[in-house]
């Protein structure tokens, strides 16, 4: 039995679908190559369109996908900051 | 803790600075999994520890697999939000089986059919009705028992794609290939009859 919800949900998910979808495996190869292009500030939907449309249907990649994101931008984060604070000690002698 | 190249890492993890190497590894994976479970899990420190402990050994079993398409660090991170999600998912719906959530989803279509809507014009009630009839035909003729069940329990009652496949003795990819040849059959199938999803979004009232 279908209820009003689960029809828009199915319609919009046959919407979208498409032959050349890639599986949860094949997203995973590629995970960390589509997520340093987007810390890097480039267009990774655009530069791996095929990863960007998996991430778009499937729950559990998502949210991994967004977990990675989040770690690596903390990392990324406090790379650049110790980075200053190391420039900083050189500059004023501190090292 | 020195930043190290990509080399760097696999020559460390391989030699005699390995213990070194691994107990800086560990921390790259605790701060990062702090990052996404701080105030969302309990025991945050013991669990992370957790984690970071499984997904070592996971990196360390694989160090062969890396094929340096990116860092290092990134590919280890991807293991361990693996292994956590995979944990913290297997926990969240542990008692959960996949009869309760088909039965739940069969009760809230008919209560929801109860308490339709009832400021809706009768025209949309009447297209939105013979949509649902003509969809759920279709799912009865197209789709195989076991793609009917995936559905209901991943894309209506939001099971994740891995404890269906848990409970459905496969893996999340070839659940996702199930469903995904599931969509492209009603897809067709609505289409072989001169609809189209957009149209169905239409006559439901959503766009």
């Amino acid at each position: 039995m279908l209820n009003p919800e689960d029809l828009g949900k199915l319609a919009r998910a046959l919407d979208m679908t498409r032959e050349d979808e890639i599986g949860c495996d094949e997203c995973f190869e590629q995970l960390d190559r589509f997520v340093e292009t987007e810390l890097a500030d480039l267009d990774a939907a655009v530069a791996m369109p095929l990863v960007q449309d998996h991430l778009e249907k499937c729950g559990d990649c998502r949210e991994e996908y967004e977990a990675l994101l989040r770690a690596l931008r903390a990392e990324q984060g406090s790379t650049s900051v110790s980075l200053i604070w190391a420039r900083l000690r050189r500059l004023f002698g501190a090292d | 803790m020195k930043q190290r190249s990509n080399e760097e890492w696999l020559v460390a993890l391989r030699g005699p600075e390995r213990d070194k190497a691994i107990r800086d590894l560990r921390a790259v994976i605790v701060r990062g999994l702090k990052v996404n479970f701080a105030g969302r899990v309990r025991g945050l420190d013991e669990t992370a520890e957790d984690f970071a402990q499984d997904a070592l050994i996971k990196v360390l079993n694989n160090l062969d697999s890396f094929r340096g398409e990116s860092r290092f660090t990134t590919w280890v991170q991807r293991i361990a939000v693996r292994v956590a999600y995979t944990e913290l998912r297997r926990k969240r719906w542990r008692d959960v089986s996949i009869q309760e959530v088909l039965e739940r989803h069969e009760k809230s279509g008919r209560e929801s059919d109860a308490l339709r809507d009832r400021t809706s014009s009768p025209e949309r009630e009447t297209a939105r009705k013979m949509m649902v009839e003509t969809l759920q035909s279709f799912i009865a003729e197209e789709l195989t028992e076991r793609q009917r069940e995936a559905m209901v329990a991943v894309m209506f009652e939001g099971m994740p794609l891995e404890e269906a496949a848990r409970r459905m003795d496969t893996n999340r990819n070839a659940l996702y290939k199930l469903l995904h040849d599931a969509r492209k059959k009603l897809k067709k199938r609505i289409e072989a009859e001169g609809l189209s999803p957009g149209e169905v979004l239409e006559a439901i009232g959503e766009e």
